[in-house]
């Protein structure tokens, strides 16, 4: 079962692979595989750790007074109902319905995603940039030299993103310099990722050489 | 009795009898006496939902020789009707505090702190007073990051308000939007669909949402050249929320005859499986126009790439900084970061997104201060700024 397994991969392997060819019937049928296998494993998953655990279950024990679940556990009901809000579509008359949940999710990702981001992105890192002159004469001439960039980099960078002020004279040329700044930084990234994304083929690579030729000689 | 001698030690000899015996003597008590941890206290942990409890404690003092120095700290703790048990691993010996999140909400706990030498014997402290974690409304120490979330929300409100008055607001050319109509107008010309792909991020990710918005100016246009607008969706709270943005854009053009709701569908929640499905729509469809505006992950080359491969003129736009190299390396025009958040507000000018974008050019204003002005200050000895962004962060 083992073998026919690794088999099964190798093909399925080659199949994605041909797309580098052009597209053809080897490829779809991968592709169409992929998909309904992904969107049913996906259902799976959806009902055993979402719909189960967290509507199904606590509401059942509230209902029946199962375990240590109290009443308030019909509260569950409003989260439940908004989220069978989503159905509504399915009705032409009341498809305006959907506008509720989506209006809730929206929001409520927002609050929580906006405070995460202003803390975690801005001010952590603004506060990061100012560290270092902190203990500045506790650091050596290149951490000084690197301290100084950092800040020079951050400015300039930062100056690239003003959009409402017209990027003339001086506001251009600082604009230019954090765009260089950007691509460096991209540049690095670039080169780094394209080392992970080698690493990944050469680890299929090693799959298809190893594992499956494996079973043949 | 004469002649009997009576053997008394020299003095010398007495006295170092008496030293060997008081050394032995306290060398004993000392490596039998290494003291427990004291002042063992255990309290609910602030600002947490009442998951922990947090235990201090004073280092117990070691023994003299090797054997009796204090390896570590082992925490046990019991319920009310139990025996104590251990919890987490044994601590290093400079550790002084302990947060255990593995309690039951309101469940009491006790603890004692077991200091363990280093040829195994325990010493243990007292037991605490029993305490059960609680979950607090607020987390006190957030206040400051709250105070500047309202200054930088009074600065987009005043803004918009303003924006909203009447008053003209400025803002800068982005070369990736002028293209938008170019890429619209060309798909139009050429008879073929425009592909627009939203990344995998949920409907809460803030590029999702500021990507929505750019689909919902990109439709207005669609509906107004009747041009196909495909969007394969990941997700799908995003594709009903994205139904509604482009219905809504097509009945604001005022042609919603031409929207059709077959062509905004859900393909998987799978990333790769997702990436192999635009890939396909790509190759077999050849849209003139590919939108990558959203969250990217590992698979933002592919889809760039595919598209570069069919012909397309592509748009991407994302904040995820690993992806930005690859969209810049095989699309047209890129939007960076925060051009993305401006996009919506450049392409359709309302006021209120205008104002919005002015008091977040504020908000980089007051960063901008903060730097300048930090530096200055902690290069003279001040570091209040620095201290107020450790506090927010």
């Amino acid at each position: 079962m083992e073998v026919f397994g690794i088999w099964v991969a190798a093909f399925l392997t080659f199949c994605i692979y041909s797309f580098l060819y052009r597209d053809n019937p080897f490829y779809r049928f991968a592709e169409h595989l992929f998909i309904g296998l992904a969107v049913g494993y996906g259902i799976v998953i959806t009902i055993h750790q979402g719909l189960i655990p967290l509507a199904w279950n606590p509401l059942w024990q509230a209902i029946t007074g199962e375990g240590e679940a109290s009443r308030w556990g019909l509260l569950n009901l409003i989260p439940i109902c908004i989220g069978l809000l989503f159905f509504a579509r399915l009705s032409r008359r009341h498809s305006w319905l959907i506008r509720y949940p989506l209006a809730i999710l929206i929001g409520v990702g927002s609050g929580i995603a906006i405070p995460n981001v202003l803390q975690a992105d801005i001010f952590a890192q603004t506060h990061g940039t100012l560290t270092p002159f902190s203990q500045i004469g506790r650091l050596s001439a290149f951490e000084i030299f690197g301290a100084i960039l950092m800040v020079i980099g951050v400015i300039c960078t930062l100056t690239y993103f003003f959009f409402s002020v017209e990027h003339q004279g001086a506001i251009a040329g600082i604009s230019k310099i954090g765009i260089a700044f950007l691509m460096i930084g991209f540049g690095s990234a670039f080169g780094n990722t394209v080392m992970g994304r080698v690493a990944l083929l050469i680890q299929r690579v090693d799959f298809l050489l190893n594992n499956w030729l494996g079973t043949l000689f | 009795m004469k002649g009997q001698k009576i053997l008394c030690p020299s003095p010398v000899v007495q006295g170092l009898v008496i030293l060997v015996f008081v050394l032995g003597f306290g060398l004993n008590t000392f490596a039998q006496g290494v003291t427990p941890p004291m002042n063992v206290d255990a309290k609910d942990t602030p600002n947490d939902a009442g998951k922990s409890i947090t235990i201090t404690w004073e280092k117990a003092v070691d023994g003299i020789s090797v054997a009796n120095r204090v390896r570590g700290y082992q925490i046990l703790r019991r319920i009310e009707t139990g025996e104590f048990e251990e919890v987490g691993p044994l601590l290093p010996p400079e550790t002084t505090e302990y947060k255990d999140s593995t309690i039951e909400e309101g469940t009491p706990y006790a603890y004692i702190v077991r200091a363990v030498t280093e040829d195994g014997t325990t010493f243990d402290s007292g037991e605490t007073d029993f305490v059960k974690g609680t979950g607090e409304w607020f987390h006190t120490k957030k206040i400051p990051l709250f105070l500047a979330m309202l200054l930088f929300s009074i600065a987009i409100v005043w803004n918009i308000y303003h924006a909203q008055s009447g008053k003209e607001i400025f803002v800068r050319r982005i070369p990736g939007l002028e293209a938008v109509d170019e890429a619209i107008g060309r798909a139009t010309e050429m008879g073929r669909s425009i592909l627009y792909v939203l990344g995998l991020g949920g409907v809460s990710d803030v590029a999702t949402i500021a990507s929505m918005t750019i689909l919902g100016q990109v439709a207005r246009r669609t509906a107004d050249y009747e041009t196909p607008l495909r969007v394969p969706c990941n997700d799908p709270v995003v594709l009903n929320v994205v139904r509604e943005i482009v219905r809504s854009s097509y009945l604001n053009e005022g042609r919603p005859d031409a929207y059709n709701e077959e062509n905004i569908f859900f393909l998987t929640e799978s990333q790769f499986a997702y990436a192999a499905g635009v890939d396909g729509i790509m190759v077999r469809e050849k849209p003139a126009a590919v939108f990558l505006q959203g969250t990217f992950y590992a698979e933002s080359l592919i889809l760039a790439e595919t598209g570069n491969s069919i012909g397309a003129i592509q748009i991407a736009g994302t904040a995820s900084e690993h992806q930005l190299p690859f969209f810049i390396a095989a699309c047209d025009y890129t939007l960076i970061g925060e051009e993305l958040y401006a996009a919506s507000a450049y392409l359709s000018k309302e006021p209120m997104l205008l104002g919005s974008l002015r008091g977040q050019d504020w908000g980089k204003l007051f960063i901008f201060a903060a730097i300048v002005l930090g530096v200055i200050l902690e290069l003279l000895g001040v570091n209040w700024i620095t201290t107020f962004l450790q506090r927010v962060s």
